[in-house]
């Protein structure tokens, strides 16, 4: 596999922000298909990494490519969206207000424009895509529930939903598990699980548990580079990451 | 599994069956009352206890034009967070445009004698009819007038406003702002609009005399009409996908824009058609009370139409509507029986339905209702 | 010994004779027609009596009369607010000698001819009185009216006079007469004088040489004296566009001083609390007729009435302010939109609780003696104390507020609880007292506003509602709880809307502000000075 097929390549990326080095010279990539964890300490920049492949900051140096030939520092964030990246924020911002169902049909992809919506009826084809979502997030019962009802567990889930509605290629899912159930880690594990193969996700977690059971392959990050890769034992075992972690 | 299915869509595409319900039998006391007043006014005879006076047909009317005015307020407001406290300014540019026309129709039967020149004009000794009087002596363009002028200020006023991502309070004050700027305007005795006194003293509407019972029973029913179709517009609206996305942005305007939705646009879009419905309202207001003067665009009159939503219950339409009539009555009826009382009343009843009724006086109903 | 017993003696009686003499004239102005009053006003001043200056001050002033009981003379001291009683002075000691009841007096009567002859005659002895603001004021007087006597006497003094203002005003008065004289040289030599004055009347005379009658023929026949006419003219006009412009500025400060003393309770409120109160002009309402009452409740003593009123209404509107917040406010914490609703409710009524208690009727407040007038900075540049006061009030008000909130315990608490509310309350600051205290203050400043604004104005139950959009936008333009943005932002529109007065009238001027604003909001949508941290719009 050449370089260029990674779904997600980023090499020797450093941004600075009044000197600090958030991320110095770091490299990844991602394969089509897989679920990739990355952790680290906090500070490590993985919240920053996100942000440089979304658009949300410019590196001061290096190189982000999406795909073969996509140079994801030439597009704005808006455009990134677009392409076929989705971002899930640690905090879950669903539509309190409106069911389940309705948040997933604003999500779906098509025309945004006032005129377009208000005219819109719901195609068959759209109706089944949103069936089909609320099959994988597991929310199905919860089709007509507010979204205010929902638990934090299950409003992950619909966020993770509508991510999935514009269909994209890669997802970048911040902390999916903070201050979910026992039970609801197990179906967030599962659910993530699910989405690989057919998508490429990214997981940024600091639950161990949670990253020993869906992780193929771990990526650990410090101070704003990588330290250490490969699968969970191999990085549990590395003295630098013990180090980083335990302050040996 | 087909059936289950479609009965949620039901019920989370098209509203709750709660609000149809409510909706169904809002109009239908609309169209009661269209078809009683005529009855009642032209048929009963006018020494009868039955009988509806003209006063009485001018009430009604009145009450209906702000209902209007409300669901325009209700439709930003309730479903999508903006807080208009202008919007009385959009009411009486929709009026003053019915008011120019009205104005030219008094031709020579005014106290001056002047086939083409309004009184105040003549008064004020202007020799010919300013350029942006023309036209308003046809009744078509003032029609389009009464649409288009209330539309465009809004569109320039929010495109602006929106564009800067001026929201909540800061977009309320600067709408108070505007309303007050219209009204310092519209005061001037040499803007050509009537200066302080307005206009007043209008003969007849397309032939028809506006003192006639008839004619003010065909201009009640017309409200009416226009109260229905408003009502029925703002559903059309509220009810599809753009409806949700209004919620949307009234409830997470950042994750609205952050999926795609530009925000701005749609924000623009209800506001002028708020501001259309408002004007359209002003319009069937001023032939019905004979008179529009510069007062109207005051700022507190804004805030009341704000107050009328809130007590009826915002986000539901026809609570607007409602709190309308209601708080308007209890008006009519205070400043009638107890004149100072009213202002105490009035300030009293902000304070207690912010702190108390959130959700109206339907809200209240409605809980009772799933409390049962 | 002996000798300077009776010398002393001899002065007392001649003294004495001088007084009677004195007395005896002024008592003729008791039946004196108004020819007859001006005649004994002369002799009056021929006679030389030290206090002839003060008598014809006071009977200019309307007040001198006579007693109904014994026909004597007296002066009465002030009759400023119509007192009933009224304290009197001796004419010729002029010293005080008791009170008399308004009805036992009857006034010796003036009109506006006899006004002008006093006002010239006062001023022929004010020029020789040892102040030189008084000989100035006597200059310019006589520069009015200038008849031959008034001309003998400036050019007696101009050879005497010592200092440079006083110096250079009778320059001006002798030139504005000599521009009447037949000599063409004489003429020329008076505009080159004349230049340096920006006095209106100065400029109408020398305009007036240019005049042409119908005919085309100039009133002023030499071409040099035109000439230098209109050069001179240019350069009066210049210096008056000049002080006219200073004016301005003046004007648009005190404006933006009333707006800045809005603007900063309202600053606070909002920017610490992110509470928008629509009761805020109803609480500077409140403070300005606590100023009335003040006035009402001591009239014999309007100099200090201001001075009680300001901590007066202050303690008013902080009460009232903490009372709305214990009551209404305190429940909406985090819906601005409801709050405004609220409060609007709160403004309503307490519009209506002052119509009822005090009448819908404007009430005067009466400003204080050691405010009132005019400092001429020259001619064409007059600044009424009123205003210069208000600004400084304002910028001591301001300066108070900063160095409450910079140096006190209180403004500590405040500026914690407004950037971090949890934090603050983590460490032990209790923050619903602060909020209390936070909405008192920015109340009670809005109390103070109202009695600078009674001095401006009359007091009335809408006044509130006159200013309160003025103040919202001053906050809206200079940034949400951002002292200095108030400051900057409420002189700044107050300049501007002054600037913009005389080229479009006081109502296009505001609506020129008013989407001006909403322009600049455009470019800075949180205002000049952006507060960091928390926005209430994340609510």
């Amino acid at each position: 596999m050449t370089i260029r097929d990674k779904v997600l390549y980023l090499e020797k990326v450093t941004v600075s922000f009044d000197g600090f080095k958030a991320l110095n010279e770091l490299s990844l990539y991602v394969d089509p298909g897989e679920l990739l964890c990355i952790i680290g300490p906090n500070g490590a920049g993985k919240t920053t990494m996100m942000d440089v492949v979304t658009g949300k900051t410019r590196p001061d140096s290096g190189t982000a490519w999406f795909g073969r030939d996509i140079d994801l520092l030439k597009l704005s964030e808006p455009q990134i969206a677009q392409i076929g990246i989705g971002r899930k924020f640690q905090k879950p911002t669903v539509f309190e207000q409106l069911t389940v169902f309705e948040n997933l049909e604003l999500a779906l992809a098509g025309n945004r424009s006032f005129m377009k919506t208000f005219l819109a009826t719901m195609a068959a084809a759209q109706h089944q895509r949103v069936d089909e979502v609320l099959e994988i997030i597991g929310l199905t019962d919860q089709r007509a529930a507010p979204g205010r009802t929902l638990s934090h567990g299950q409003k992950q889930w619909l966020e993770i939903g509508m991510l999935l509605m514009q269909e994209p290629e890669l997802l970048l899912v911040d902390e999916p598990v903070a201050g979910m159930t026992p039970q609801e880690i197990e179906r967030t594990s599962e659910l993530l699980l699910s989405l690989a193969g057919e998508h490429s996700v990214v997981v940024v977690e600091h639950d161990m548990e949670f990253v020993r059971s869906i992780a193929r392959r771990v990526i650990v990050l410090h101070e704003g580079r990588v330290i250490a890769e490969g699968d969970m034992d191999h990085v549990q075992n590395h003295p630098h990451v013990i180090e980083v972690y335990l302050g040996v | 599994m087909l059936l289950p299915q479609r009965s949620w869509i039901n019920r989370s595409v098209r509203g709750t069956s709660a609000e149809a319900r409510a909706g169904k039998w809002f109009l239908s006391v609309l169209a009661f009352v269209a078809i009683v007043v005529p009855i009642f006014n032209q048929l009963v005879p006018p020494t009868s206890a039955f009988h509806l006076s003209a006063y009485a047909l001018t009430l009604i009317g009145k009450y209906m034009c702000f209902a209007m005015l409300a669901m325009a307020v209700d439709l930003i407001w309730g479903y999508c967070g903006i807080l208009s406290l202008g919007h009385a300014a959009f009411f009486s540019l929709g009026g003053y445009a019915m008011g120019m026309y009205l104005m030219r129709q008094i031709g020579p039967r005014g106290v001056y004698g002047d086939p083409v020149l309004p009184d105040f004009m003549v008064f004020l000794n202007w020799k010919s009819l300013p350029w942006f009087w023309y036209g308003f002596n046809h009744f078509i363009f003032a029609a389009v007038m009464m649409l288009l002028v209330p539309a465009l200020v809004a569109l320039v006023f929010g495109w602006f406003a929106f564009r800067s991502r001026v929201t909540g309070v800061y977009f309320s004050i600067i709408t108070q702002a505007l309303s007050y700027a219209l009204m310092l305007a519209f005061f001037r005795n040499d803007m050509g609009f009537g200066g302080n006194n307005g206009f007043t003293d209008f003969k007849d509407l397309l032939g028809f005399d506006l003192h006639s019972d008839r004619t003010r029973v065909v201009l009640l029913l017309l409200t009416a009409a226009a109260l229905a179709a408003s009502y029925l517009a703002c559903r059309a609206i509220v009810e599809s996908r753009a409806g949700r996305v209004l919620r949307a942005i009234r409830d997470a305007e950042s994750r609205t824009r952050f999926l795609g939705y530009p925000v701005e646009s749609f924000k623009l879009w209800v506001f002028v058609f708020s501001a259309v419905i408002a004007g359209i309202a002003g319009a069937l207001y001023v032939p019905q009370i004979g008179i529009i003067n510069p007062g109207e665009f005051a700022p507190i009159n804004s805030i009341e139409v704000v107050i009328w939503v809130a007590v009826g219950g915002r986000g539901t339409l026809f609570g607007a509507a409602a709190g309308a009539v209601l708080v308007n009555y209890a008006k009519t009826y205070f400043t009638g029986a107890l004149p100072e009382v009213w202002l105490y009343a009035l300030g009293s009843m902000f304070i207690f339905v912010t702190l108390f009724l959130p959700r109206g006086i339907i809200g209240l109903v409605q809980s009772r209702i799933k409390a049962k | 010994m002996l000798l300077l017993v009776l010398l002393s003696v001899r002065s007392v009686r001649a003294q004495s004779q001088t007084d009677n003499n004195f007395l005896s004239i002024l008592g003729e102005l008791r039946k004196a027609s108004f020819p007859d009053k001006e005649a004994i006003i002369d002799r009056l001043s021929q006679t030389g009596h030290p206090s002839v200056r003060v008598v014809l001050t006071a009977f200019m002033e309307d007040r001198l009369f006579f007693r109904n009981d014994n026909q004597t003379i007296v002066i009465v001291k002030s009759t400023d607010g119509n007192p009933a009683v009224l304290d009197l002075v001796d004419p010729s000691s002029l010293k005080s000698i008791g009170t008399a009841p308004m009805g036992n007096l009857t006034r010796i009567d003036t009109n506006n001819h006899l006004r002008q002859v006093l006002g010239t005659t006062v001023a022929h002895f004010a020029l020789s009185s040892p102040e030189a603001g008084v000989r100035l004021d006597a200059v310019r007087e006589m520069m009015l009216s200038p008849d031959e006597k008034s001309v003998a006497l400036l050019r007696e003094r101009s050879a005497v006079e010592t200092n440079s203002s006083v110096k250079k005003g009778i320059a001006i008065a002798l030139a504005l007469v000599a521009l009447d004289d037949p000599d063409a040289q004489v003429r020329l030599d008076a505009i080159q004088t004349l230049r340096i004055s920006a006095s209106q009347d100065v400029r109408n005379k020398i305009a007036g040489l240019l005049d042409q009658s119908s005919d085309g023929k100039f009133t002023e026949g030499d071409a040099r004296v035109r000439n230098a006419a209109s050069a001179a003219l240019v350069v009066i006009d210049r210096w008056r566009t000049f002080y006219s412009g200073i004016e301005t500025l003046f004007f648009g400060l005190s404006l933006g001083s009333v707006l800045v003393l809005i603007a900063i309770g309202l600053a606070i409120t909002f920017g610490v609390m992110g509470v928008i109160n629509m009761a805020h002009g109803e609480l500077m309402m409140l403070g300005a007729y606590t100023t009335y009452v003040v006035q009402t409740l001591m009239p014999g003593h309007i100099g200090i009435s201001i001075l009680v009123a300001i901590p007066a209404a202050f303690l008013v509107s902080a009460f009232t302010g903490i009372l709305i917040e214990r009551t209404v406010i305190r429940f909406l914490y985090g819906r601005p939109l409801e709050t405004l609703l609220a409060t609007f409710g709160v403004s309503l009524i307490l519009q209506q609780l002052v119509r009822s208690v005090f009448s819908a009727l404007n009430r005067s407040v009466v400003t204080p003696e050691w405010m009132s007038g005019t400092l001429q900075i020259n001619d064409a540049l007059g600044i009424t104390y009123n205003r210069l006061y208000i600004v400084i009030f304002t910028l001591l008000v301001f300066a108070a507020i900063t160095m409450v909130l910079k140096r006190t315990r209180l403004g500590l608490d405040i500026r914690a609880v407004s950037q971090n509310r949890a934090m603050a309350r983590a460490m032990g600051v209790r923050s619903e007292w602060v909020d209390a205290m936070t909405f008192g203050l920015g109340s009670g400043i809005a109390g103070v506003a109202g009695v600078a604004l009674s001095q401006l104005t009359n007091v009335g139950p809408n006044l509130g509602q006159s200013y309160i959009i003025d103040s919202f936008m001053v906050v809206v333009f200079g940034g949400v709880g951002n002292l200095w943005g108030a400051l900057i932002g409420g002189m700044s529109m107050g300049i501007v809307n002054k600037l913009l007065e005389p080229y479009s009238g006081a109502v296009l001027a505001k609506i020129f502000v008013l989407i001006a604003l909403i322009l600049f909001i455009q470019a800075r949508p949180r205002g000049l000075f952006p507060q960091s941290g928390r926005s209430s719009e994340n609510s």
